[in-house]
C-alpha cells in the first residue's frame, strides 16, 4: 500500500493538450474515483499513473518514489482494463500467475497465490476454464485476481463495470467496495457513471476538459458543489438551473426567469441584483401554497418516487417527490425549492457563490 | 417405426403417390443437388479427373501421341533406381525446408516491424507486397540477370567492394544454383508469409500487451507468452500454404536454371515436366508426380492437428 501523489501533470498528444495541469493527492488505502465525461482526460491520466502513456509534465510518485521515468513493470500497480483484457489462451489460473511466473516465482508459491486470490474472489471452480467459457461478470472477476495475486502497491480501474449488464454492474459495484475494504489497497477508479463514484469512493475527482473542477467526499460534492458544472455532473437527476439575478437591497430572494420569485436563505455579500445561475436539485422542491407557479408537463413515477417535469417561469424543471401526489399533464402546482438547500453560481464563470 | 407398423393391415389402401416427376419438383436433396451441379462439375472437370489421370498415367507407359497400357508399378520400380530422381526428392526437401523455414522467420520479421507505427505504414506495406504480384517468370528473368555469369550485380559489387577477385558462377555452381533458387523463392514467398501474420497481428488485442506489460513482461516474453500463441493458428494456416507453394514450385526453378547445372536444382515438379513433357514419358512424368503427393498430405496432416490441439481458440472471443 501507498499513497499516490499526482502535481501539476500535463500530457499533450502532438501539439494538442489534453491534461492541464492535474493535481491529486491520493492517501493510503483510499478508494478514489475519477469521474467526468467521455473525453475529459480520466483515463489518459490513469493510463500515465499506470505507465502505459508518459508524462509530459509535472511529477507522478507512488509512495516516496516519483515514477515518471520508471518502468511500468517497476511501478507495482495493477489495473483492471474495461474489457478485461483476459488472455485467451490462458486459463484462469495461468492468467491470475501470469504476472508471477514472470517474475519467476516458483510454480507452487503461484498455485498457492492464485488459490488465495481464487478463495477470495470465488474463483476456484472455474481456475481450469478458459476466458471465452466464462461469463461477464466471472471474467470481471478473473480481471481483478489478476490484479489482487500481485498484491500491489496500488490498484488501477479502468471503467470496468461498463461492459456489464445493469444488474451485475450494481452487484459488482458492492463487490469491488467490499474488496477494498478488505484489502484496504490504494485504488484509483475511473468512471463516468457519477452514481459507481458516489457509492463506491472515498473521494471523487470530477474532470472535465482536462482540468479537476472538484475534488471531495461524494457528500461534500452533493452538498456543496464547487461550480456548475459539478452540481449538474453530480446528482441524478440532475440539478436544475434557472437564469435570473439575486435580490436587490439585500432582500434574500432571487429573481428567476420571467421574474418567478424564488427564495434564498441568505444573499451573499456584495450580490445586490447581481446576475446569477439558482441551482436546486429535483429532490429539493416542495409542493407549498408560497411556491412558485409552475406547469405539469410530464409525469414519471417510478414507484420509490415520482418525477414531475414541470414549467417553471418558462424553463424545464424537474422535480421528485417520495410522496405520492396525484399530479396530470396540465396541472398548476406551487414549487417551492428548500431555501436553505439552493446554490448560487456566477453566471460568467460558474464558480459557486 | 417397425414397432409402429407391426399391426398394420395387410393390404391398406395404397396411398396416393404422386409421380416422381412431381415427387423430385418437392424434394429439397434433388433441388440442392442441381445447385451444388455447376460447382461440382467445375471442381470435377478441371482437379478430380486430371489427378484421377495423373495418378492413372503413373501406372501406364503412355508416351506424348501414344497410349499406353496398363503396367503397373514399373514406372515407379524404374524412379526407385533412378538416382537423378532420389536427388529430385533431396532437392525438392531441401528447398522447401530451407526456403519455408527462412520465409517464416523473415515474414514474421517483418510483420512484426509493420504491425508498429512508424511514417509511411501504408506506402512500406505496399512495397513489400511487390515481390508477391510481381509474375513469377518476370522476376526469375530479372534474377536471371542477377545472376548471370559474367554481368552479375551482385559479383560486380562484390568485385567493386573488393571482397572478390572473380566473377561468382551463381547459376553454374551445383552449390551456389542451389542457394540462387532458394533466395529467388524466398524473396518470392516473403510477403505472402509477411502480410498474412500481419493481418494475424493486428487481430490481437493491444490491451492484451498494456495488461501483460503491467504484468512484467518484456518485448521478448510479450512475443513469446502473447503474440506468438495468438498468432499459432495463423501461422499453421499460412506455413501450410507456404510449404505446399513451395514444394510445388516449378516456374522460378524452371525460368532460371532448368533444373541445372547437372540436375542439382532439379525439383520434382521439374523433372516431372522434363521426363513427361520435354521428353514425351508421360506415364514416368505422371509417376514423379503423384509420387509427390503423400509429401504433400504429410505436409497437411502435421498443421490439421497442430490445429487442433488450440482448446481455447474454439468459440467465442473475449472482447
Amino acid at each position: 500500500m501507498s499513497s499516490v501523489q499526482i502535481r501539476d501533470v500535463r500530457k499533450s498528444f502532438g501539439g494538442f493538450e489534453v491534461l492541464h495541469g492535474v493535481s491529486i493527492p491520493i492517501e493510503d488505502g483510499a478508494f478514489v474515483v475519477l469521474v467526468g465525461p467521455s473525453g475529459c482526460g480520466k483515463s489518459t491520466l490513469l493510463r500515465m499513473l499506470a505507465g502505459l502513456e508518459n508524462i509530459t509534465s509535472g511529477t507522478i510518485s507512488i509512495g516516496d518514489r516519483v515514477v515518471n521515468n520508471v518502468q511500468p513493470k517497476e511501478r507495482d500497480i495493477a489495473m483492471v482494463f474495461q474489457n478485461y483484457a483476459l488472455y485467451p489462451h490462458m486459463t484462469v489460473a495461468d492468467n491470475m500467475g501470469f504476472s508471477l511466473k514472470l517474475r519467476g516465482a516458483k510454480p507452487d508459491e503461484i498455485a498457492s497465490r492464485v488459490k488465495r486470490a481464487a478463495e477470495i474472489l470465488d474463483l476456484t471452480r472455474l481456475l481450469d476454464r478458459y476466458p471465452r467459457q466464462l461469463s461477464g461478470g466471472q471474467r470481471q472477476r478473473v480481471a481483478m485476481g489478476r490484479a489482487i495475486v500481485r498484491d500491489p502497491q496500488v490498484f488501477l480501474f479502468d471503467e470496468p463495470l461498463s461492459n456489464l449488464d445493469a444488474k451485475l454492474r450494481v452487484a459488482m459495484r458492492t463487490e469491488i467496495k467490499e474488496l477494498h475494504q478488505r484489502l484496504k489497497t490504494t485504488t484509483v477508479y475511473v468512471t463516468h457513471d457519477q452514481i459507481e463514484a458516489m457509492t463506491m469512493a472515498d473521494k471523487i475527482v470530477v474532470m472535465h476538459d482536462g482540468i479537476v473542477e472538484q475534488i471531495g467526499t461524494p457528500l461534500e460534492l452533493y452538498d456543496r458543489p464547487a461550480n456548475q458544472f459539478v452540481a449538474g455532473f453530480i446528482g441524478s437527476p440532475a440539478m436544475n438551473f434557472l437564469k435570473g439575478k439575486v435580490g436587490t437591497n439585500g432582500r434574500a430572494g432571487f429573481e428567476g426567469p420571467n421574474g418567478v420569485e424564488l427564495p434564498l436563505a441568505s444573499a451573499p455579500a456584495g450580490s445586490d441584483g447581481r446576475p446569477a445561475v439558482y441551482g436546486v436539485r429535483p429532490e429539493h422542491f416542495a409542493i407549498a401554497d408560497d411556491g412558485a407557479e409552475a406547469e405539469i408537463v410530464v409525469v414519471e413515477p417510478t414507484g420509490s418516487e415520482t418525477q414531475v417535469f414541470a414549467k417553471l417561469g418558462g424553463e424545464q424543471v424537474v422535480a421528485v417527490f417520495r410522496e405520492r401526489h396525484q399530479f396530470n399533464p396540465g396541472d398548476k402546482v406551487k414549487l417551492k425549492p428548500n431555501p436553505s438547500l439552493v446554490h448560487l453560481f456566477d453566471e460568467a464563470t460558474g464558480k459557486r457563490l | 417405426m417397425t414397432t409402429l407398423q407391426t399391426s398394420a393391415p395387410a393390404q391398406a389402401p395404397a396411398a396416393y403417390t404422386p409421380p416422381l416427376w412431381a415427387r423430385l419438383q418437392a424434394n429439397r436433396n434433388w433441388i440442392a443437388l442441381w445447385f451444388m451441379l455447376p460447382a461440382a462439375a467445375f471442381l470435377i472437370l478441371f482437379l478430380a479427373y486430371p489427378l484421377g489421370l495423373g495418378v492413372w498415367m503413373s501406372f501406364t507407359d503412355e508416351r506424348i501421341g501414344r497410349s499406353g497400357i496398363f503396367i503397373g508399378l514399373e514406372n515407379y520400380q524404374w524412379l526407385w533406381d533412378d538416382s537423378i530422381f532420389w536427388l529430385s526428392v533431396f532437392n525438392t526437401l531441401l528447398y522447401t525446408i530451407i526456403a519455408s523455414a527462412i520465409k517464416f522467420a523473415v515474414g514474421l520479421y517483418l510483420a512484426l516491424l509493420l504491425n508498429r507505427h512508424m511514417p509511411f505504414k501504408a506506402i512500406i506495406r505496399a512495397i513489400v507486397l511487390i515481390p508477391f504480384i510481381v509474375p513469377t517468370v518476370l522476376s526469375a528473368i530479372a534474377f536471371w540477370w542477377i545472376y548471370d555469369a559474367q554481368f552479375s550485380i551482385i559479383s560486380w559489387s562484390l568485385i567493386r567492394l573488393g571482397l572478390i577477385d572473380h566473377n561468382i558462377n551463381f547459376l553454374g555452381d551445383s552449390n551456389w544454383a542451389r542457394a540462387s533458387v532458394i533466395f529467388a523463392n524466398i524473396w518470392r514467398g516473403v510477403p505472402f508469409v509477411a502480410i498474412t501474420l500481419l493481418a494475424g497481428l493486428q487481430t490481437v488485442s493491444p490491451s492484451l500487451y498494456e495488461a501483460a506489460t503491467l504484468d512484467g513482461a518484456t518485448n521478448w516474453q510479450r512475443f513469446r507468452f502473447i503474440t506468438y500463441p495468438l498468432l499459432t493458428p495463423i501461422i499453421a494456416v499460412v506455413m501450410t500454404f507456404s510449404v505446399l507453394f513451395t514444394f510445388t514450385d516449378f516456374q522460378l526453378v524452371w525460368a532460371l536454371t532448368r533444373g541445372g547445372p547437372v540436375n542439382a536444382t532439379h525439383l520434382m515438379a521439374t523433372l516431372s515436366y522434363q521426363r513427361g513433357i520435354i521428353s514425351g514419358r508421360l506415364g514416368e512424368g505422371a509417376a514423379i508426380a503423384t509420387a509427390m503427393i503423400p509429401f504433400l498430405l504429410a505436409a497437411i496432416a502435421i498443421s490439421w492437428f497442430g490445429m487442433q490441439r488450440r482448446k481455447w481458440q474454439q468459440g467465442s472471443n473475449n472482447d
